[in-house]
């Protein structure tokens, strides 16, 4: 068997395609050679172009940073006073919001996005299949800034006259679900981060539980297991780490996310145990005050946390991916619909 | 056999139907929220569209009545272009190296890096570009914009090109070399031609994607209430605009918002079906 003749499984391996294809034509003339060459750097520079973006990215960020980074050190990461009047910069009450937002978003979201995962992967019949994965995938395609307004108009009054009295009766015990109802807060902001986020985690499951081989799914069944044992057993269990991924990239994205949130949270850097009470977080801060920044103090403090979001995002996906990866190589490639 | 084996305990069956009730139930929570946001969008935006609404400029005073978005939606238009013009040939061509020529360390280390910018708050993007064009500019302008966008765009295009080009059966490449084509040509006119509706399916992602990317643009292109087309100077954008209209306490916004949010949302949902019309005729359809 010649080497051109190996058939390479396309797009699974991480080898280039055209890796044995290196037949150099016995008659190049100069400038085809130079064309060759030529095209070979042009595609290579594009290439080298997104590590220098992302270097760019983060020395920016660094250089734009490294007054506030000298001026607090570590104490940005532990004060909980942000006074630009008199330039005392402390970032736990964002990194509060931003945690706590995003916690109660996965609270919300992971239970919807298994559930509608595992039902159009294991349980609806093929014809609904296509039209509710484009469904889930058309709430992926909202803009940020429309769940904002209508997070504004519609769900903000709801929870003021309806859902916010009814949590407040039934779970204000916990202290969780107390206050005055102002409608902007963070629960708002849990629930409106919750439907940006399900369809991530649910199009990642969706990816991870059709990669489970099939015998899996005939051997429990062949056991004698019902439709939900099956699931349980043979494909959740196999799928384990690959669904903590899609849930932690469901994280990463809603610690990222800026424009709904800071429409809805109020905007007040305060930590409070109340999920009805006004926060603030990383992205929005920024958001908001970036352009009002006018002393270097401020836009750097700014900057930094600009920084720490980075860092973050980035440790958050790395992990995640790496999950999802260990479920989904050996996997063929299959189509979603 | 006795029959009793092979009938399943009530329990089991119950829970059976207990999970498959409750993923129903998801499905359908989930399903709310898109239909609330989609016809309260339709109702509200639909009532406030007019013929002004695409060829004015906001009124003078705010909240006073009529005036349109007509220099937002230009200016969208203009941004996103810049924004194309920088993430597509960027994309494609790290897409083809990945493809066609990467080997080694050197290609796995910018598939990583292409996603961790994948994944990359918006915001932060927006920062680092004020840091490199407005503040040496000193002023903001729809080129910083579109720069922000394209960053955007160029690891979904490049993920996404590496991916149909690696679709392309290696007998195409090895037929084309064999004709003595070089390999620049080769990968031009035949990897990429046969690649190219799973290509152009990625790139129109991408867009779709960042149309409606209001973060990276707040301190980029900073909104204009004006008519402006030039790129060194502040612009409008649709998304900004939607963003200051609606926190805004005026009516008369909220009404050019609804118009704003829906024209937005039509161009995304056509963009998106076109998509998968391409992707369900073309070669990504045809290839698996």
């Amino acid at each position: 068997m010649s080497v051109l003749h190996r058939q390479q499984p396309v797009g699974s391996a991480l080898t280039p395609v055209g890796e044995n294809l290196r037949v150099v034509p016995r008659r190049s003339s100069r400038a085809s050679r130079f064309a060759d060459f030529s095209f070979q750097g042009l595609v290579w520079l594009s290439a080298a172009g997104v590590l220098a973006i992302v270097a760019f990215i983060l020395t920016e960020l660094i250089k734009g940073s490294s007054l506030s980074l000298h001026q607090f050190g570590w104490k940005f990461f532990i004060g909980s006073d942000w006074d630009p009047v008199n330039g005392n910069f402390g970032s736990v009450p964002f990194i509060y919001g931003t945690l706590v937002s995003s916690l109660v978003a996965l609270i919300i979201a992971v239970p919807l996005s298994l559930g509608v995962a595992i039902f159009i992967t294991e349980m609806c019949p093929r014809s609904l299949r296509g039209i509710l994965s484009y469904l889930t995938e058309l709430l992926a395609a909202i803009p940020s800034v429309i769940y904002g307004m209508w997070a504004i108009f519609v769900l903000i009054p709801l929870l003021r006259r309806y859902i916010g009295p009814a949590l407040a009766k039934t779970l204000g015990w916990t202290g969780l679900f107390t206050g005055p109802i102002y409608g902007g807060g963070m629960l708002t902001a849990g629930i409106i981060l919750a439907i940006m986020i399900v369809p991530i985690i649910s199009s990642i499951t969706r990816e991870v539980l059709t990669a489970v081989p099939h015998q899996q799914r005939e051997a429990a069944l062949a056991l004698g297991a019902t439709r939900w044992e099956m699931i349980r057993v043979g494909v959740l269990r196999n799928a384990r780490a690959g669904i903590c991924g899609a849930i932690i990239l469901g994280l990463g994205r809603a610690l990222g996310e800026t424009m709904a949130v800071t429409m809805v949270i109020g905007n007040r850097p305060e930590i409070t145990k109340s999920l009805f009470a006004p926060a603030y977080t990383m992205a929005s801060v920024i958001a908001n005050e970036f352009s009002e920044a006018t002393d270097d103090l401020y836009l750097s403090a700014l900057i930094e946390i600009g920084l720490a979001l980075f860092l973050v995002t980035i440790v958050v996906n790395l992990f995640a991916q790496l999950l999802v990866w260990s479920v989904t190589r050996g996997a063929p490639r299959r189509a979603n619909a | 056999m006795p029959e009793a084996n092979l009938t399943i305990q009530w329990h089991r069956r119950l829970m059976d139907q207990l999970a498959t009730t409750l993923a129903i139930i998801c499905v359908l929570l989930v399903i709310i929220p898109l239909a609330a946001i989609f016809i309260y969008l339709v109702i509200r935006g639909v009532a406030s569209l007019n013929v002004a609404f695409f060829t004015h400029i906001p009124s003078g005073s705010p909240g006073e009545p009529g005036g349109g978005m007509a220099n937002a939606i230009v200016g969208s238009a203009i941004v996103l272009l810049t924004g194309s013009l920088i993430g597509v040939p960027l994309g494609v061509g790290s897409g083809i190296y990945l493809s066609e020529y990467s080997r080694g360390q050197f290609g796995r280390v910018v598939r990583f890096t292409a996603d961790v910018l994948n994944g990359v708050p918006s915001i932060v993007i927006g920062i680092a570009v004020y840091a490199l064009l407005v503040i040496r500019q000193k002023h903001f302008s729809a080129l910083a914009g579109g720069v922000a966008l394209g960053i955007m765009m160029i690891p979904i295009i490049t993920r996404s090109t590496e991916e149909m080009l690696r679709l392309v059966p290696n007998s195409i490449r090895e037929a084309a070399l064999g004709l003595g084509i070089p390999q620049w040509r080769s990968t031009l006119s035949i990897t990429l031609r046969t690649a190219i509706s799973g290509v152009i399916t990625g790139v129109m992602l991408a867009f779709a994607r960042v149309s409606g990317e209001t973060a990276p643009l707040l301190f980029t292109v900073l909104g204009n209430q004006f008519w402006s087309t030039k790129l060194n100077q502040p612009i409008a954008a649709l998304p900004l605009q939607i963003y200051v209209y609606a926190l805004s306490p005026y009516d008369e916004w909220h009404r050019l918002a609804w118009g704003g949010a829906l024209v937005l949302i039509v161009l995304i949902v056509a963009t998106s079906a076109s998509v998968r019309w391409i992707a369900s005729r073309g070669f990504a359809g045809s290839a698996r």
